[in-house]
């Protein structure tokens, strides 16, 4: 016979979606916040970003040709990265530092650990509190709104934050304050995530519980809640960086763990450490954990008895 | 919520592709021979009880089972016994069949009468004879299902009209032409198992198979309208959404109290209550992107996959893969020779273009495969098991529990071949840790 049949096995269709799909969702869900910080902090912010990401595209393109590698570029993950990374850094930031961010994030985090879907944290995380611990003054040198690039260095609204009144808090949903590209204007990231919620990329689980244990906690110890809500990087970690696949649970009982954790250790560092990275190390912890949540938070399997009701039986 | 925390079991949502759903079931002339195989369900193959040269007529027993968990065959024409082959079944073993040439008289065999059935034990016995299997694919033998240790502990028949895989409209179709002989076989069923509870559960897409059965419903029976949401039609998932009940694992579903048939199945038990006439013809879809007619045809099993291909128009350009099923489930039939078995309930056939696959990437973890299992397996874990040879993770994980319902497949937009994996997973894990 020259008519030769396809023999595979089921199933023989698969879904619309992809990971470039996925990942593409995820940049266009940045895109207000970029444009937020270009309004907030001038062109330096685009031009930063630009760079951020085009040296975490160029590190992953020269690290898998160098590799011999396929290159996967075009799954747009690397955009995500440099994207992420970029807004994790003030807009008066060197380039040279954001490169080196870049190359922590593509290089040591992802690639090396085995490319996408194998590292062990979330890489832009990781680039970010690299960053912060080597060049320190840089890093929290946030530049105030009004005075554009002009590098001004100044206290995030949360070291400050007991002077705060209520009338800041359009401040804050607006981010008309100092810091870093991504974390000033809370409405463009709920914009972002409430999109990427409707657009099933991401479970609603991480962001809502990381930030309700936020309210709840910062109400025990006395602080202000909407102010912890809307300051710092939270916002832009529950939506952005905590929801990362990789290093988050899968199951709806892993990440409502994974939340209240987050929550937990984000606060115990507000309120009793003395860095503005909070958010960043929470995250960072919760990805290290990661693997023993999941082992412990699998699904009730159908039909299989919980091993405590057999061995009743 | 705590139900929704201890297993989301989200499905996938598929595409329906029902267009054949408004198209009248049409007969198909008689083919130039019919090939039966002696495996057409799960259990003992039969063995041939004619040889060549015989004459046989519509309705002659031409292989008696093999054992109790086996099934009768019968033939679909009258004519004469050409030869007995060795055909090569979907699962890819060797099979002993036999081709029958027809005369085209159609003449009926004398021994098929309405039989008497006044009690259990007869009715069990005249289902056994009409050589029933479960007609949604499994190919179960209705008999031995129909025999469960328990039967006084039984309270709900569940009838499976879900019909939840792409394509196929073979079960709608049956709700709309076959309404009475459907009503006449749960009614038979009912009485004579003594169960007092029916629940017809049918995906929302088929509204008007919904409000047929709705509208012809007697007392005892329940018509209830399933989400679409791929494997409805799962018999787990079926009876945990119709009736509540875990089916436990190992198990079956008499376990808790539940037998389960497919519509087509009931529906030949009341024909065949009637007519006495065996299992010889079988409803399929034959529909895909290259089928010049899609159709749903009422075929004579072991017609040659090819000839129906030809009465539904043949194939527009070349074909890449051809299926007996749906494209979740289904089984890619390697040449056009292989005969129509008695569980197909659709023919399909995909160009080359549709048939290829997307390339696997790496998994992201997102989870997909473990939110959308039915039966809330991880998917990904279960791999990597497989992938480090650890048997004892698999057993943990209870890899053996997966029905390749595919869906983890489906979701996944890695494209990774998640389905097939867990099937050599689950190999694996029998074999004690080789590959």
């Amino acid at each position: 016979m020259d008519n030769k049949l396809i023999v595979t096995a089921a199933p023989h269709i698969t879904s619309g979606d992809s990971t470039q799909k996925i990942m593409g969702r995820v940049c266009l869900a940045l895109v207000p916040t970029l444009v937020a910080s270009i309004i907030i902090f001038g062109v330096n912010s685009l031009i930063l970003t630009a760079v951020t990401v085009g040296a975490c595209v160029f590190f992953e393109w020269v690290y898998c040709k160098l590799m011999g590698r396929e290159i996967p570029i075009a799954d747009f993950s690397a955009v995500v990265t440099g994207l992420l990374l970029a807004f994790n850094m003030p807009a008066t930031l060197p380039w040279w530092m954001a490169i080196v961010g870049a190359f922590i994030a593509i290089v040591i985090i992802k690639q090396l650990f085995g490319g996408l879907g194998y590292n062990f944290a979330n890489p832009a995380i990781v680039a970010r509190i690299s960053l912060a611990v080597g060049f320190g003054a840089k890093m929290s040198a946030y530049p105030l709104p009004e005075n554009g690039v002009d590098a001004l260095s100044s206290a995030t609204p949360l070291a400050v934050a007991g002077e705060l009144g209520a009338g800041d808090y359009v401040t804050l949903l607006l981010g008309q304050h100092g810091g870093v590209l991504g974390e000033t204007c809370a409405i463009t990231i709920l914009i972002g995530g409430v999109y990427l919620i409707a657009t099933k990329v991401i479970s609603p689980m991480i962001p809502v519980t990381y930030l309700a244990t936020v309210a709840v906690l910062s109400l025990c110890f006395g602080m202000d809640p909407v102010v912890q809500l809307l300051s710092g990087g939270l916002m832009l970690g529950a939506f952005f960086m905590a929801t990362d696949y990789v290093t988050s649970p899968t199951t709806d009982k892993g990440k409502l763990v994974a939340g209240i954790f987050l929550g937990v250790v984000t606060m115990l560092i507000r309120r009793f450490g003395n860095m503005n990275e909070g958010v960043s190390f929470a995250i960072l912890l919760m990805n290290l954990i990661t693997p023993y949540i999941e082992v412990n938070t699998r699904q009730a399997k159908l039909g299989i008895a919980k091993k405590k009701e057999a061995a009743a039986k | 919520m705590s139900k929704f925390l201890k297993r989301s079991a989200q499905g996938a949502q598929v595409p329906h592709e029902k267009r054949t759903s408004n198209l009248e079931t049409v007969k198909m002339p008689l083919p130039s021979r019919i090939v039966l195989s002696m495996g057409q369900h799960i259990g003992a193959p039969a063995a041939p009880a004619v040889a060549k040269g015989d004459q046989v007529f519509v309705g002659t027993v031409v292989g008696k089972a093999g054992g109790f968990v086996s099934s009768d065959i019968h033939s679909g024409v009258s004519g004469t016994v050409d030869s007995i082959i060795t055909i090569t079944a979907p699962n890819g073993a060797p099979q002993t069949a036999v081709v029958i040439i027809p005369d085209k008289e159609q003449k009926v065999d004398p021994a098929v009468v309405p039989p008497t059935v006044t009690d259990l034990k007869s009715f069990q016995d005249a289902v056994r004879a009409s050589g029933l299997v479960g007609l949604g694919g499994a190919g179960f033998p209705t008999a031995v299902k129909l025999s469960p240790k328990n039967l006084d502990e039984i309270d709900t028949l569940v009838i499976n009209g879900a019909e939840c895989e792409p394509y196929i409209t073979s079960d709608n179709r049956c709700f709309l032409e076959d309404t009475q002989y459907i009503m006449d076989g749960i009614q038979a069923v009912m009485k004579y198992l003594e169960i007092p509870k029916c629940i017809i559960g049918i995906e929302a897409n088929k509204p008007e198979a919904i409000a047929k059965m709705k509208s012809v419903a007697s007392a005892g029976i329940e018509v209830k309208e399933l989400p679409c949401r791929y494997p409805q039609g799962a018999e787990k998932v079926l009876i945990e959404n119709c009736t509540g009940r875990e089916v436990p694992f190992p198990g079956l579903p008499s376990d808790v109290g539940v037998v389960v048939m497919n519509v087509t199945s009931v529906a030949f038990v009341g024909k065949y209550l009637a007519t006495g006439m065996p299992l010889t013809t079988k409803r399929l879809t034959v529909d895909g992107d290259i089928v010049k007619e899609p159709k749903n045809v009422e075929v004579i099993i072991g017609t040659p996959v090819q000839e129906l291909i030809d009465f539904c128009g043949g194939f527009t350009e070349e074909p890449g893969k051809v299926l007996y099923g749906g494209p979740m489930m289904g089984n890619c039939i390697a040449d056009l020779s292989q005969p129509i078995l008695k569980n197909n309930n659709a023919v399909l056939a995909f160009s080359r273009k549709a048939s290829e696959l997307p390339k696997a990437t790496n998994c992201i973890h997102c989870g997909r495969c473990t939110n959308a299992c039915p039966l809330g397996l991880s998917a990904k874990e279960i791999v990597q098991a497989y992938n480090d040879g650890n048997v004892e993770l698999l057993i943990e994980l209870n890899a053996d529990l997966c029905m390749s319902c595919g869906t983890c497949s489906f979701v996944c937009p890695a494209k990774r071949p998640l389905a097939p994996s867990i099937a050599l997973a689950k190999i694996m894990m029998k074999n004690g840790g080789k590959k």
